[in-house]
């Protein structure tokens, strides 16, 4: 059903005092879809997550998530949005002073009426869901990895069972094998509880691994959006440095489609 | 076809037990397995033909409608619990198993909060020995079902809920056992300082002056206003109060000795030294602690820089400079608070004042005063620096150590002062 997207932009602007990051920004997300996010450091990429999560008002233009126009609407209509949405922040973002398993129960504690010991089973549930040891659930933040971080983050974003998720570079930082396992992890979700999801990368692998579809913010606008194969066809000299510079042309190479997926369940025997 | 803003729609759950020949199997299965409360609603399906003609089986069917989901099945919890209960105790009664339908044709949104519940209640009543059976029409639904059941979540530690008492024995002990540690690493680590400090000092085109002056400025200089302020009100505090009792006795006059021992020995130096504990002790715990969180000390070690050099010597020698310059600037507000208090109150001329002031100060007042000073600074700064070092990784250790830092050091500055009082009188100055 690709017919009402889930969000939509229209006409976004976001200016900080002269230097104007975005004009004219338009950007719709279907449902069930795994979206990348693509551009050049600086392009602007936090700041339109931003502008979509309604922490930020843009200049002019129009925010539209799960039918709610997230920049006019009143408190009440944008607070019901938020709860149909998950955000795992880049470096998770998770309270340092709850250990993992009282961060991921926060949404449960604040927004539900389930009884103690029905969220201490959903928070565990989550928890086991992004791949984290049984053991990482009474550790407090400061006690994580990074990898951990990212993967408790996503818990929490999960824990209300959202529409949506967005993710700020869920990969960076992780090592290629975390990576490629928190890619698996992602499209396993989109497709057990028909996630609509919003990613921001820089990974090309992950762009190959889970995204339908990948939007390349440059020239302060959604310069094109579409699948890789859409987007190798694009006249842009960024986009072709970006999909065939020495990078790019290892990670088309390795990988197909469906990519990392199949690359990660590899074993070393097997490999050649 | 995913509906994204599903119609929200109360869960309900009904159940209703049939016996399919309650005449030929009437007694012992019988009683307590109506479910006449919640009975009322369900059109019993049709059961599949040959459970019908099974005849001794006692059968279940339990409808969930609506949307079972994270926001809503909070309602519903207790109500399944209780039906896996009863059927639990169904079980145990001797007889045939009984056979219990979990029937989601209804369900209008299920996600895996609601899935896992579903699927907990289910387990329990298969554990009890019922034969559970599912009827999933929705393939998403299945698969989601799927993948929850395939999840172990029983490894997962769960917090300890302790009784109120025993957590609070717990916390006092602990308490008691890490301040009694903190003792000894405070003492090991102003050990620590001073033999970088003695290092420094044989060098001393080693130390950064630069910012010793920088620190200087921050703790020293910027304090100087409310270090002012402040002891020049308690000054005329003091005054005005004294002024009330030494008229009683007719002997105003004595107002200025009140002022000139108070201040002078005591209150000057001991506000200062709690300002600038407040001010400063706190500052040092917050940007050290800044920067271990940030790992830039870890990163300083690493290049074969010293911490204890670059960071704590310049701060603590900046202090030890500073705070004398302030007790003194405090011990002349002080005196000018309560100079003007006598004016107001007593009517003592600033001239006859400051005669009386000279006559009767003696230089050790002021002096044991002065002393106290860089003592106190060491405290504050040592304490400061030390709990700033103390940060682990987290952000929120930060706020408690620097809360710790202020404490403590405002504890250690009184305490020593108490000290000195002793010493000072037993040495009879
Ligand atoms: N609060 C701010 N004030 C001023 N400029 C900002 C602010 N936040 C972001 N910018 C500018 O906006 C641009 C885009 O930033 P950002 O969205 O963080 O880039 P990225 O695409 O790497 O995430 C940058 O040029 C940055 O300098
Ligand atoms: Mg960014």
């Amino acid at each position: 059903m690709t017919g009402t997207p889930i969000i939509s932009l229209r006409g976004i602007a976001n200016r900080f005092g002269t230097v104007t990051v975005h004009e004219n920004l338009d950007l719709d997300v279907r449902p069930g879809e795994v979206l990348g996010l693509i551009g050049g450091s600086g392009s602007g990429k936090s700041v339109l997550l931003r502008t979509i999560l309604g922490l930020r008002r843009p200049q002019a233009g129009e925010v539209r998530v799960l039918g709610v126009d997230i920049t006019h609407s009143d408190e009440a209509a944008r607070r019901a949005v938020r709860r149909q949405w998950g955000v795992l922040f880049q470096d998770g973002a998770l309270f340092s002073s709850l250990s993992v398993i009282e961060n991921i129960k926060v949404p449960l504690r604040e927004f539900t009426n389930l009884p103690p010991d029905a969220m201490d089973d959903v928070a565990a549930l989550k928890l086991r869901m992004v791949g984290l040891a049984p053991e990482a659930a009474l550790k407090y933040p400061s006690e994580l990895s990074g990898g951990m971080r990212k993967r408790a983050g996503l818990a929490r974003a999960l824990v209300m069972d959202p529409a949506v998720v967005f993710l700020d570079e869920p990969t960076a930082g992780l090592d290629p094998i975390g990576a490629a396992a928190f890619d698996a992890l992602i499209a396993d979700l989109r497709d057990a509880l028909g996630l609509t999801v919003v990613m921001i990368t820089h990974d090309l692998d992950s762009l190959y691994a889970v995204c339908d579809r990948v939007a390349v913010l440059a020239e302060k606008r959604i310069y094109a959006v579409g699948t890789i194969q859409e987007l190798l066809r694009v006249d842009h000299p960024w986009l072709r440095e970006y999909f065939t510079g020495p990078r790019g042309r290892v990670a088309a190479g390795v990988s197909g489609p469906a990519g990392r997926d199949a690359h990660a369940g590899q074993t070393p025997a097997q490999g050649r | 076809m995913r509906e994204t803003v599903p119609p929200f729609r109360e869960p309900t759950l009904k159940g209703d037990y049939r016996r399919p020949d309650p005449d030929a199997h009437a007694g012992p299965h019988e009683p307590g397995l109506d479910c006449t409360p919640a009975a009322s609603c369900v059109e019993p399906d049709q059961p599949d033909g040959a459970d019908g003609a099974d005849g001794g089986a006692r059968e279940l069917v339990l409808t969930f409608s609506g949307a079972w989901d994270v926001a809503s099945i909070g309602r519903m919890t207790a109500r399944l619990l209780h039906r896996c209960a009863e059927v639990g105790n169904a079980c145990a009664v001797p007889g045939d198993a009984p056979v219990v339908h979990l029937d989601l044709a209804e369900v209008s949104r299920l996600d895996t909060a609601g899935a896992q519940l579903l699927c907990r209640s289910a387990a329990s009543m298969a554990a009890a020995g019922a034969h559970v059976v599912w009827h999933v029409p929705d393939h998403g639904q299945s698969m989601l079902l799927d993948r929850v059941r395939a999840i172990d979540i029983s490894a997962v530690p769960r917090a300890r809920r302790v009784s109120p008492v025993l957590g609070a024995l717990n916390a006092i002990g602990a308490s008691i056992v890490e301040e009694l540690e903190q003792v000894r690493s405070i003492i090991g680590f102003l050990g620590m300082f001073l033999v970088s400090l003695a290092a420094a000092v044989a060098r001393p085109w080693r130390l950064r002056w630069v910012s010793i002056v920088h620190h200087m400025e921050q703790t020293g200089i910027q304090a100087v206003p409310i270090v002012a302020l402040l002891t020049f009100l308690i000054g005329l505090v003091t005054a005005y109060m004294g002024s009330e009792q030494f008229t009683r006795f007719g002997a105003q006059v004595f107002v200025v000795n009140l002022i000139e021992v108070s201040t002078l020995r005591e209150l000057g130096v001991l506000l200062t030294a709690l300002i600038v504990a407040g001010r400063s002790g706190s500052s040092f715990t917050a940007q050290i602690g800044a920067m271990v969180a940030n790992e830039e000390v870890d990163a300083m070690r690493s290049m074969g820089l010293d911490p204890m050099e670059v960071l704590v010597i310049p701060r603590v020698v900046a202090l030890v400079l500073m705070l004398p310059v302030l007790t003194f600037i405090a011990d002349f507000m002080g005196v000018l608070g309560g100079g003007i208090a006598s004016w107001l109150s007593l009517g003592i001329s600033p001239g006859a004042f400051a005669v009386r002031f000279l006559e009767i100060t003696r230089l050790a007042n002021f002096v044991t005063g002065l002393v106290k000073a860089p003592f106190f600074a060491l405290i504050i700064g040592i304490v400061g620096c030390f709990q700033g070092f103390r940060v682990t990784g987290s952000a929120e250790s930060v706020g408690r150590l620097t809360t710790q830092a202020v404490v403590e050091s405002i504890f250690l500055v009184i305490v020593a002062n108490a000290g000195f009082a002793i010493l000072f009188m037993s040495l009879g100055v």
